[in-house]
């Protein structure tokens, strides 16, 4: 038996699985490696501020470890409710426009005009970056949190109508045929046919914003747009760690609980 | 050869599996395990390899105790047995080949694993036992692009790389149809009889168990309550191991089987 | 059929009580809603709200045109922001593989103690947004593409760990049972079992993020920590708005092409 198995070949390659011819693969090979030397090059790294810096990292971790929560209490609850406030009123503001603006950019319920109008709205608002958003609604509208509630509720529009336009475009089509069928206007269409079936996932994607609502209303202070954010900038700003470290703590506590309770609350619904 | 003698296991909810099963297995000797779901023919098997482990009893494969081995020799006495899977467990995204030289993993170091840089020797056995398989022409195939019955092909060339001195076959035929049933049987007890090697088939289809087998086990809540040749395996054995009412709908689901299993061949012929 | 007036005329949808808890809970949400409405705004000068809009139309009449003589000053800031965001990932990923295999339940060396821990950076890295990671790097490290690479690459261990420990969490366990009858040792299980499991999950997680990394690091410059967001943080400062609107454009474009690479690449890979 030993004897006839040295017939076969000794030796095997594993056959390339991607890219299978051998000049692409060496020239993808040469692109990557050229590619991560060019871009190592462009760093420039001043290696005595790093290590400087090295001693403040180690400040921040202390700071970390100790947090100090008393001595700017008073700005770090304001921040706080800055944020909560902000979350909670615009999401509630983002939900109710994205219902009509999602039923909009549902191919399935409209005409093309208002489709393509609502599906514009929608691309804006998912195109651009909270940040910039917030950048420009406060130039416009001055510092604090009504600017951050402008951002935040624009951008849960792009989010939700989204989904929800993408939800009514895969309903079963039998149902809203069937209530057609039974001479049913456009708004008994929607209520009869369209809410009982996106209904349950509107509520799970509206809470589900509200935890992201949340995370990032703790970013957009950062450029002026009230909340937690711009009361972890000045911290930083002036180097007191024990301070940052502890909104730091408190942050992700909150991002905690919203993720932990969000998707408690959606198994639930479901 | 195998010898277990008073193998016991109670899971951890309780549930006890085995109660003192004793058994001797020769070698060359195809032995058929069968009996109601629940009875404990999947547990004696992953007792053997240790995949479960034994509450208590010993399990001999030569004049070692697999029960009692701690990790680092159980892993060399597990190169000793093949085992071949139901649902065949190969590793579905790499191709037949590596699949096959997977069998040989217990015998190669990590980097040469890693870097699929198997020995000579090994690839050549490869090659044989694809060819001897009849999937020589499919090396380079990935596992998931193939049917049913070829898969198990490779699981029995993976299990055969080990170069085992016994294999442990756990429902070979259970995802597959009929027909290919049959030809994954014939093939396994072609290959034990070329080999003189012995093996543990746990099997839920009687009329495949009679046919292939060369001894009957059949196993009741974990104990075994039928051991002979397959031509003593009676109406009133099979109740036995059985129940009443369970080996009467089984019958008829072979029956069934047997029909729909005539069908095909009738098929196939008028293809051909 | 025709005598139909014993039935009753009335019918609810729902048992009263499931309506009154439906109408409190409503009822308690409007109230929540005036109540964190009234606690955000309570600060905000209505003047510069009214006075929006014109700031809005003085702001537009400043966007346009958009100054294209500024793109070619641009090149750079955007190749530093390609870099960070790519080498950003390739940290993020090489920190993320062995956290999620700390902290799958199936591949954890240690239950007890090293599983916590990973879930622990999991949850850290998570929870604190990429912009504010950049603003803490900076204020350790000094400004530049470095803090900005880190940031991202500490943002990414969580998104990519988190989603990685799921994909290992849920393979196939027989084909691993298969491979450790064989004999094999560990790191041989790992190699043949697990591995070629997971690899499409991989890729297409570290390119998902890979997608989402441009786009966070856009802004980073905001911060300090380098690319097109510095030149967008200048623009910002000098009130020079038709350039703000150049950025803009590039930054979307940037957006949009490399959302078309990603998924050119995740279908060439899977």
């Amino acid at each position: 038996m030993t004897a006839e198995a040295t017939n076969y070949p000794s030796t095997w390659r594993r056959p390339p699985q991607v890219f299978t011819t051998r000049t692409t693969r060496y020239a993808l090979y040469g692109g990557i490696v050229l590619y991560l030397i060019l871009a190592s090059l462009s760093i420039d790294v001043d290696w005595q501020r790093v290590y400087i810096g090295l001693e403040r990292g180690q400040r921040f971790v202390m700071g970390f470890l100790q947090p100090d929560f008393t001595s700017r209490w008073n700005e770090i609850v304001r921040g706080l409710t800055e944020s909560l406030t902000m979350t909670l009123t615009s999401t509630v503001v983002g939900v109710l426009i994205s219902v009509p603006i999602g039923i909009g950019a549902a191919r399935n319920l409209v005409p093309a005009p208002v489709y393509y109008v609502c599906r514009s709205i929608i691309a804006v608002s998912r195109a651009l970056q909270e940040i910039i958003i917030a950048i420009f609604l406060v130039a416009m509208f001055g510092f604090g949190p009504f600017a951050g509630f402008l951002t935040l509720s624009f951008a849960t529009i792009g989010f939700l109508a989204k989904l929800l336009a993408d939800d009514i475009e895969e309903i079963d089509a039998r149902q809203a045929e069937a209530i057609r069928s039974t001479g049913a206007s456009w708004f008994q269409l929607v209520n009869y046919a369209v809410q009982p079936q996106v209904m349950p996932r509107l509520i799970g994607l509206s809470l589900y914003r509200l935890d992201i609502n949340f995370r990032e209303s703790s970013v957009i202070g950062i450029v002026g747009a009230g909340g937690i954010g711009a009361t972890l900038n000045t911290a930083i700003d002036r180097y007191e760690y024990d301070d940052a470290g502890a909104i730091l703590l408190i942050i992700s506590g909150f991002v905690l609980i919203a993720e932990y309770g969000s998707s408690t609350i959606r198994k639930y619904l479901q | 050869m195998l010898r277990i003698e008073g193998l016991t296991k109670t899971y951890k909810t309780g549930d006890t599996a085995l109660r003192g099963v004793s058994l001797e297995v020769p070698t060359g000797q195809i032995l058929g395990l069968i009996g109601p779901s629940g009875a404990g023919k999947s547990t004696l098997i992953r007792c053997v390899n240790r995949l479960v482990e034994p509450s208590s009893g010993s399990i001999m494969l030569g004049d070692i105790d697999l029960a009692g081995l701690n990790r680092a020799e159980l892993r060399r006495q597990r190169r000793r047995i093949g085992m071949i899977f139901q649902e065949y467990a190969l590793v579905e995204r790499l191709t037949l080949m590596e699949n096959v030289l997977s069998g040989r993993l217990g015998y190669v170091s990590f980097w040469r694993s890693l870097l699929r840089r198997f020995p000579g020797k090994d690839i050549q056995r490869a090659y044989q036992l694809l060819d001897r398989v009849g999937l020589i022409d499919h090396v380079d195939k990935r596992a998931d692009a193939l049917s049913g019955g070829q898969r198990q092909r490779v699981g029995i060339a993976r299990a055969l790389a080990q170069e085992p001195e016994l294999l442990l076959v756990d429902e070979p035929t259970a995802s597959l149809d009929p027909k290919t049933s049959r030809q994954i049987m014939r093939l396994l007890t072609e290959i034990c009889a070329e080999r003189d090697l012995p093996a543990v088939v746990n099997i839920h289809d009687v009329p495949l168990a009679k046919q292939f087998m060369q001894r009957i086990v059949g196993l009741r809540a974990g104990e075994i309550v039928f051991d002979g040749p397959p031509s003593d395996l009676t109406e009133s054995a099979l109740t036995t191991i059985y129940g009443a009412v369970d080996w009467n709908t089984m019958r008829k689901e072979d029956e069934e089987k047997q029909e729909a299993d005539a069908e095909t061949d009738r098929q196939l012929a008028e293809i051909a | 059929m025709s005598e139909i007036s014993h039935y009753s005329e009335l019918w609810t949808h729902r048992t009263p009580k499931s309506r009154l808890l439906r109408w409190t809970g409503w009822v308690a949400l409007v109230a929540l809603f005036i109540w964190c409405w009234q606690l955000m705004t309570a600060n905000t000068i209505w003047y510069f709200v009214t006075d929006a809009p014109r700031q809005a139309a003085d702001i537009g009449s400043r966007m346009f045109p958009p100054s294209l003589a500024y793109i070619p000053e641009l090149m750079v800031p955007l190749w530093d922001t390609i870099n960070i965001a790519t080498l950003g990932t390739v940290g993020g990923v090489v920190m993320a593989v062995p956290v999620a295999f700390l902290a799958a339940r199936n591949t954890t060396p240690s239950a007890t103690f090293l599983r916590p821990v990973a879930l622990f950076i999991i949850v850290a890295s998570r929870s604190i947004n990429a912009l504010i990671w950049a603003l803490l790097l900076v204020a350790i490290i000094g400004p530049g593409l470095l803090a900005g690479i880190v940031a991202i690459a500490l943002r990414s261990i969580g998104f990519i760990g988190k989603l990685l420990y799921e994909a290992i969490e849920e393979i196939d366990h027989r084909q691993v049972e298969a491979v450790s009858a064989i004999g094999a040792s560990g790191a041989q299980i790992l190699s043949f079992g697990i591995v070629p499991q997971i690899t499409p999950a991989f890729w297409s997680i570290s390119i998902f993020r890979w997608d989402i990394n441009i786009r966070e690091s856009t802004i980073l410059g905001l911060v300090g920590a380098g690319g097109i967001g510095l030149k967008l943080q200048a623009s910002l400062n000098t009130l020079a708005w038709s350039q703000v609107t150049t950025i803009l454009i590039l930054i979307l474009g940037t957006v949009i092409v490399s959302e078309w690479v990603s998924s050119k690449v995740r279908r060439a890979i899977i």
